[in-house]
């Protein structure tokens, strides 16, 4: 059963092989085996998921379905979920319970799925290893002295692991893709403006975008199905027609032009992840694929440009955690201004801070000419790169990450190290692309591998028509970490 | 020496959408605490500001009546500093791209001579919106601060003046011609006590043709009394300060109306840095010309325009005029009456201003809540412009229909206001007054021409006040000349 498709879970459900009951208490008891070990979810509520799953139940009996009913999915601790507590990582809101539903949570629910319980994650997203979660660090499930990556690294690892049957991410530098090529699952993180933000607790909102994480692209195209569509909340979501992400699938790639930026395969690439994207190329090859070499010239800007501008937003959009109205306060401060410094000194981590002081300094009179404006100029000029590249090719491929997953506290001392392992991840943001990992092997420690995808803006079913072909002749995606019973 | 003083406005007009700007949250005025602040306005984790487009709407009228540009495309920035009646901790306002560019405001300024101003173009720097913020409140919370956010969110033009204004009769008639044209135009309620009309103030002095001096800013007067008072005891103090050898240092001062005081609440150097930047959460604001066009279509003759149409047309002097304009319903109510009385603008104007205006004071109301319609006071007017009654008789008529009600034409018959117009008998009135005091009648036709007013109180008093009073005077004249 824990193998098992969403869609075959789907027909499991309407053909009551098993109840969405039976489903969710079958994770349910997974979680309360397994999760002290990996911690990825931060707060599990069985009672409030099996109403979900009674209701759902109903829902089967009466035939009145979707295709996502009663499955059982896990939220990243970001999405606002009305009752539950929503900690965004952070101490700041470890008593923060939501009155309200995000958007995201309000379409699984539209839909009768259940929500499981509420991901680990970096600290308001900030970091590529959940190492910054005032929640503790969750493992890797491959290999349990490893970082399962960042900031979704709780829904990477719950998928991964099996503790779910899909799950949801949110995306700004990489923080769906990483993680998703560090556990060995797939992830897409969609064209800005295609999931509304709605609900979904902001880091950079310029950037931030969220998007599925699963087993493979078929369950990712059924999830998006559900997050995706126009939301008058959020003035950045995009009003498009509806449209059905699998209906590609099926596809044949002959003719698929993949193009392959060389600044993609430079220094700082390891050997063993190198190795394992040419196999999956060759792979793409015999599937009809052609292969161009292309260039993304600026794309070593989007590192410092990125540290430039998502700080910045970062600093502002974090201001509301102030003490008060909600969240943590200091318990003892002599006035205004020493309860706010408390209180933030207090309620958030280094890494937030770090940031925050950051994104302060370059909005700053006298910087923000020669750090903000100037991060906007190259973030405009990578984007150009990426509109000159697609003229030439249909996707854009590469490695998601330059190494497979890395030790728990390896990089903890140097946090521009941890920014570079989201080197080929950060342009897709800053151009507001959809990009997608997928599992394409292992590295030499026997730690997955992930294929990055970029597409054209709006390529979102082509993507996963691309991702799906290769999943169709590859078993990498069901690949399961040794000691994770299943 | 001379000193002159340099003053530029920045008003905040609440405008009168009734969600806030950026929520659909009431802006209703006075509720309980935090029951109209919803989640968008407390900032939860995760919300999205969503403009309002009735905030739009409005801030184009504006423009368009100020003969502004309106920006094609606007952006809202972030003012970020932290006060805890500031929910997420910045402002949502328009920095370096307003929606409303340069345009111009043209005021008349009272003199010392009563009646007498004289006109002047204020030129207005932009106008762009933001969102209010809450409010704290300091009592009742022992030792504590309560917050109010119903306020938080609440859309707001602000509306930035250059230093155009040279003495606080000017700043002042700017602020309340900018008073009247936001109600005229239907963008703001104009109601200060509630806030819904504020003035900050930057005042500083120089020598006549000096550079700027430096300046300091009063903020948040919220009456036109504050902002006279604030204004003179600034300007007063700043050119104390300079004879005096000190030097103005730049600074936002607070007046303090119960000692009719300005104190500096903080300089410059404390100054915030704002870390204004775009706000990644809306798209800028894109205007095109279609909705300009429709919302032009919509606006009613301005102030200026009918005032120039009063004095050009229908011959009211400049004063008569500025006042029949103060408000879109004083001038709507004056042109109603003259629709009655299509040649009586003058007498039109004259009762407005004089009985009407006198008798709405006295109770307190304004002309929306006069209890006499224009037909009625028209209808009376009719009756004073075609001789049937007197002015004297008129002011009968107008308290009847003050108190009571009713038709002027009925009231005139049935209380006999009727003004006598019978030559023959009025002629026979003024016989019989000569015959019975020949006394007087000798002075007059000796040279003592003052004895003439006598002969008119008679008339008027044997006529019982209804005789035509220039008809009468005629006949006098003639009959005491023999």
């Amino acid at each position: 059963m824990l193998n098992s498709s969403l869609l075959q879970l789907g027909a499991a459900l309407r053909s009551k092989k098993i109840s969405s009951v039976e489903l969710t208490q079958l994770y349910l008891h997974r979680i309360a085996a397994l999760n002290s070990k990996l911690n990825a979810y931060i707060t599990i509520n069985e009672e409030m998921s099996l109403v979900q799953a009674r209701a759902a139940d109903v829902q089967l009996a009466q035939s009145k379905t979707h295709a996502l009913t009663g499955i059982p999915i896990a939220q990243k601790d970001i999405f606002c979920a009305m009752g539950w507590r929503t900690t965004c990582g952070s101490k700041m809101l470890s008593n923060f319970i939501a009155p309200y539903d995000a958007h995201v949570i309000e379409q699984f629910n539209r839909v009768g799925a259940v929500n499981l319980g509420k991901t680990n994650m970096d600290e308001f997203a900030m970091g590529s290893s959940n190492e910054t979660s005032y929640f503790g660090n969750v493992k890797n499930p491959w290999n349990n002295n490893a970082v399962p990556g960042g900031s979704s690294g709780g829904s990477a690892a719950a998928v991964s692991a099996h503790l779910c049957a899909a799950a949801t991410g949110t995306d700004t530098g990489g923080s769906i893709r990483q993680p998703a090529a560090l556990c060995g699952i797939s992830g897409l993180k969609p064209t800005y403006g295609v999931v509304s933000r709605y609900g979904m607790i902001a880091f950079a909102s310029s950037l931030d975008q969220a998007g599925p994480m699963a087993h493979s692209a078929e369950d990712l195209a059924l999830l998006l199905n559900v997050m995706a569509g126009f939301d008058e909340r959020d003035s950045t979501s995009l009003q498009r027609e509806t449209e059905d992400y699998a209906r590609d699938l099926n596809k044949p790639l002959n003719g698929l032009r993949i193009g392959l930026p060389k600044e993609f395969f430079a220094a700082g690439l390891s050997a063993d992840v190198a190795q394992a994207i040419e196999t999956s190329i060759a792979e793409y090859k015999k599937l009809g694929a052609t292969v161009v070499d292309i260039s993304l010239p600026n794309s070593r800007l989007s590192i410092p440009v990125y540290y430039v501008l998502a700080p910045a937003e970062a600093s502002s959009n974090l201001s509301r955690y102030d003490g008060v109205r909600y969240g943590y306060r200091a318990p003892e401060y002599t006035n205004l201004a020493d309860m706010y410094e408390k209180s933030r000194a207090q309620g958030f981590g280094e890494e937030v801070k770090r940031r925050i002081m950051i994104g302060t300094y370059v909005l700053s009179h006298g910087y923000y000419d020669a750090y903000y404006l100037q991060a906007q100029k190259i973030r405009r000029l990578i984007a150009q790169d990426f509109v000159e590249a697609f003229k030439q090719c249909d996707v854009i491929m590469g490695p998601t990450t330059p190494t497979t997953a890395f030790n728990l506290a390896e990089k903890n001392d140097d946090p521009v190290q941890m920014y570079l392992s989201d080197i080929y991840t950060i342009a897709v943001n800053l151009a507001g692309l959809p990009g997608m990992s997928i599992p394409a092997g292992f590295g030499s420690n026997g730690l997955p591998v992930g294929l990055q995808i970029i597409g054209n803006y709006f390529d979102e079913a082509r993507m996963l028509n691309v991702a799906h072909q290769y999943q169709q002749v590859t078993d990498w995606h069901t690949r399961t970490p040794q000691h994770i019973e299943v | 020496m001379q000193w002159e003083i340099v003053i530029g406005l920045e008003v905040h007009t609440q405008l009168s959408t009734s969600s806030k700007i950026f929520s659909g949250a009431s802006t209703a005025f006075g509720a309980e605490p935090n029951t109209q602040a919803c989640a968008v306005d407390l900032a939860l984790p995760g919300v999205l500001p969503v403009l309002n487009r009735g905030a739009v709407e409005r801030a184009i009228r504006f423009g368009l009546a100020v003969g502004a540009h309106i920006a094609p495309r606007s952006v809202f920035s972030r003012k970020n500093y932290f006060y805890p009646d500031l929910p997420k901790g910045y402002q949502i306002s328009q920095f370096d791209l307003p929606i409303v560019g340069q345009g111009s405001l043209t005021i008349q300024v009272p003199t010392a001579t009563a009646g007498q101003t004289y006109k002047k173009v204020v030129r207005l720097t932009r106008a762009h919106l933001e969102e209010d913020a809450g409010k704290s409140l300091h009592e009742d919370f022992h030792g504590m601060t309560g917050i109010d956010l119903n306020r938080a969110g609440t859309p707001l033009l602000e509306i930035v003046s250059e230093p155009d204004m040279r003495s606080a009769a000017e700043a002042v008639a700017y602020a309340k011609m900018l008073h009247t044209l936001v109600r005229w135009i239907g963008i703001c309620d104009g109601n200060m006590q509630e806030g819904s009309f504020r003035c900050d103030a930057n005042v500083s002095v120089r020598r006549p043709g000096a550079e700027l001096g430096t300046r300091r800013e009063i903020k948040n007067l919220n009456s036109f009394r504050f902002l006279q008072q604030a204004i003179e005891y600034e300007a007063q103090w700043q050119i104390d300060t300079l004879e005096n050898g000190g030097t103005i240092q730049q600074a936002t001062v607070l007046f303090n109306s119960d000692i009719g005081e300005t104190r500096a609440m903080r300089s410059k150097e404390d100054a915030h840095d704002y870390r204004y930047f775009p706000d990644p959460d809306l798209l800028p604001l894109a205007i095109d010309n279609e909705w300009i066009e429709q919302v032009r279509g919509t606006l009613p003759e301005l102030p200026l325009s009918k005032q120039a149409r009063y004095v050009a047309d229908l011959g009211l002097s400049v004063y008569d005029a500025d006042t029949l304009t103060s408000s879109r319903e004083m001038a709507d109510f004056f042109e109603a009456t003259l629709n009655e009385v299509p040649k009586g603008a003058k007498l039109c104007a004259n009762w407005l201003m004089g009985d009407v205006s006198a008798s709405l004071n006295r109770e307190d109301r304004d002309i929306t809540q006069c209890p006499i319609s224009p037909g009625q006071l028209g209808g009376m007017l009719k009756r004073i412009a075609d001789g049937t009654i007197s002015n004297a008789a008129a002011k009968d008529v107008f308290k009847i229909l003050w108190s009571d009600g009713g038709n002027p034409d009925t009231i005139i018959e049935t209380k006999g206001l009727k003004q006598m117009s019978d030559v023959g008998a009025m002629e026979a009135m003024v016989d019989e007054i000569i015959a019975a005091n020949p006394a007087q009648v000798a002075e007059y036709r000796s040279g003592k021409e003052k004895v003439f007013g006598f002969f008119v109180g008679l008339a008027m008093k044997v006529s019982k006040g209804k005789a035509n009073p220039a008809q009468m005077n005629e006949i006098l004249k003639r009959k005491l000349a023999g």
